[in-house]
């Protein structure tokens, strides 16, 4: 195919094209720079105000947006196919890496739907249930945190950012508590978690529930009677809800505009039909509402934690099956995480038995019985869908992920065209992007 | 080769070349996935949509000046799957777009919003690519999966853009990893790859790629070669 903008040549090294431009010269002496109002802004990918890798071309006529178009894959890493080529436990320290402020829930959506093609849905420990629980719901307030830092940021408060960082930073300090690291932890794995959360943690959780509240109340104190931060979020980007469902938009933006749809209360995993929790919901569907609504998440989510902390009972966290279980006794070490040095040594010293079901667990991995099944979880920023492929071997056959950034991407256009340049990044950031997750 | 074998891998070691002792390098394996159902497939929820379904297809279509695809509900679906508790509908190719404007409109189905679009490739099969649909109906908090089915030689489906405005990306990813064409899409390019780039990298004929490591004097070849279990 011959592009008269960008011709191409082959050379030893592949293939090279060639912008030329050729033709610039007719294209502005077909136009009247002096009196024409007309520009194009390339909008990224480098840019401080689009969640990483986020490219927007828009049109302006004056500081008005006529046309705004998206491009992304920036950030492609072709997660889903080396999925392909790994077994089925490898794959969560995969998939924990797309969308990277919320690896538990990646984690979990996999692990749900490996559970699931498994048949041992109804096998998984309570204990490990209630971890689950709790670990997604301290990362949907992690994550909530960083949207409101960063945003905060993006709209001109920027000590908002100090302090959402700081308490991201409390809750991911948590995390490295319970998994060894405070991203990406791998924590979650098909059949359980790789290992129960130590009573220091407890500990710091209770901290945690016990200053958050205040410290949410002063987000808001910061926030919520400021006249630039009022401007620039009331009335900006409405999407209403058929706008939303068209367009596929889910979690706090859809909430944001009336519809009380959360997978948590409509579609329960997990078991979270037996927490008790409300489904924060706005009215106005514009940024402001999005920053209502997700405030109210974390308070929650905190309620969710709680609940959750008080029923951790004792017990195993990882389902009984000896074929399915990781055999390593895993423990936090201080490097992260690892086999325990007391199952090194029985392998090792005593148990020659362990020692060959270890490897072969380890080196080949458990099959996963033909079929395919399609979890959806509530992740924070929308419906996040695992649809996994087996084809009865040790690796997944298929794996995509129904990305809730991907999707709801779609709708910067039908937000920013007509609106101001300016509205731009409040819309953008109300959708809470994260290109890791968007390409994957 | 029947239309449910998802798998003709050969040999447990990924062995190629090399002087197979172990007797395994000849072992073929075929996994089935769950066969094709009757009517009614005798869950009462699954049931109440594939009847649903049937009616509306089949009749009070008339006045339309839409041309149908298709002359009935058993000519548009061409096998039914219920497997862990999920339902399949697997479309012929032609009808997906006014399979799915049905199931968005009936008053008794109602799948307002379209979750997702991907592709799965099974090269043992004829028609080797599928585009996976999954519907969810937030009025009656149900979900159904779409399958269908189309060959390299000609991988064309009407697009379903206009009836959910959402598939407009997750089809170009579909178009992107798969080869997959809509038609009817409004902008059928690539979206995460670069728009230069040539193949259908979610293909299970696409290598996965990768150079040798060397780790403390030995080589590690790259994931798709190495040595493993199958």
């Amino acid at each position: 195919m011959s592009d008269s903008y960008a011709p191409e040549r082959e050379t030893t090294q592949g293939k090279v094209f060639t912008v030329t431009g050729g033709d610039w010269n007719d294209v502005i002496s077909g136009r009247d720079p002096i009196h024409d109002e007309r520009i194009v802004v390339n909008m990224g990918p480098q840019h401080p105000s689009t969640h990483g890798v986020l490219r927007l071309v828009l049109e302006l006529e004056g500081e008005t947006v006529t046309d705004a178009r998206t491009v992304i894959g920036y950030l492609h890493t072709g997660i889903e196919k080396n999925l392909e080529f790994r077994n089925w436990t490898q794959g969560t320290t995969f998939v924990t890496r797309m969308d990277y402020l919320a690896p538990i829930f990646n984690e979990t959506a996999y692990c749900l739907a490996v559970e699931k093609l498994l048949g041992i849905t109804e096998d998984i420990p309570e204990r490990a249930k209630t971890i689950r629980v709790m670990m997604m719901e301290l990362n949907r307030i992690a994550s909530h945190l960083v949207w409101l830092a960063t945003t905060g940021m993006e709209l001109g408060a920027l000590s908002m950012m100090i302090y959402g960082f700081r308490e991201r930073e409390f809750i991911l300090d948590i995390f490295e508590l319970i998994s060894g690291l405070r991203m990406n932890m791998a924590y979650v794995r098909p059949g359980g978690v790789a290992q129960d959360v130590p009573a220091e943690a407890v500990k710091k959780i209770r901290e945690l529930l016990a200053f958050m509240p205040k410290r949410i109340k002063e987000y808001e104190a910061l926030l919520s009677g400021q006249p630039i931060w009022l401007q620039r979020t009331k009335g900006i980007a409405i999407l209403d809800v058929t706008g939303c469902v068209a367009l596929g938009i889910t979690g706090p933006v859809l909430r944001s505009a009336g519809l009380a749809w959360d997978l948590r209360k409509t579609q329960p995993y997990c078991d979270y039909e037996t927490y008790e929790f409300d489904v924060a919901t706005h009215n106005d569907a514009d940024v402001w509402g999005r920053y209502q609504v997700r405030i109210e998440e974390m308070r929650q989510s905190l309620k969710i934690v709680e609940q959750a902390l008080d029923r951790l009972k004792p017990g195993p966290v990882i389902v009984a099956d000896k074929k399915i279980a990781w055999p390593a006794q895993l423990a936090v070490g201080q490097d992260g995480m690892g086999n325990s040095l007391t199952h090194v040594a029985k392998i090792m010293g005593q148990s020659m038995e362990s020692l060959i079901h270890h490897f072969k667990l380890v080196t080949e991995g458990f099959r996963v019985p033909a079929g395919q099944v399609y979890v959806p979880i509530e992740g924070p920023r929308g419906e996040l869908g695992a649809h996994v492929v087996s084809d009865g071997g040790t690796r997944p056959y298929r794996v995509h992920f129904r990305e809730p950034s991907f999707v709801n991407l779609q709708a910067i256009p039908a937000m920013a065209e007509g609106g101001l340049l300016a509205d731009v990044i409040a819309g953008g950031a109300s959708l809470d992007p994260v290109m890791g997750g968007c390409d994957r | 080769m029947t239309d449910n074998t998802v798998n003709g891998g050969r040999g447990m070691f990924g062995v190629g070349g090399s002087g197979d002792t172990s007797g395994f390098g000849g072992l073929v394996r075929r996994a089935r996935v769950p066969a094709s159902i009757g009517r009614p497939v005798g869950v009462e929820e699954f049931d109440e949509v594939i009847d649903g379904l049937a009616e509306a297809l089949d009749g009070g279509e008339a006045g339309r000046d839409v041309e149908k695809a298709f002359a009935s509900f058993d000519e548009a679906i061409e096998r039914i799957v219920v497997d862990r508790g999920e339902l399949t509908l697997h479309v012929r190719p032609a009808a997906i777009a006014q399979v799915c404007q049905t199931l968005r409109d009936d008053d008794g189905l109602r799948y307002e919003l379209c979750s997702s679009v991907s592709g799965v490739d099974y090269p043992a099969q004829d028609r080797r690519l599928h585009a996976v649909y999954h519907l969810t109906s937030m009025t009656y908090r149900r979900r159904i999966r779409l399958e269908c089915a189309v060959s390299v030689e000609d991988p064309h489906l009407p697009s379903v853009t206009t009836v959910y405005p959402t598939a407009d990306w997750q089809e170009r990813e579909t178009y992107d990893m798969f080869g997959i064409i809509f038609d009817g899409h409004p902008n059928l390019t690539r979206i995460l790859m670069p728009d230069d780039w040539e193949g259908y990298p979610q293909r299970k004929d696409y290598p996965l790629g990768g150079v040798p490591v060397e780790y403390k004097g030995a080589e590690i070849p790259p994931p798709d070669q190495r040595r493993a279990y199958r």
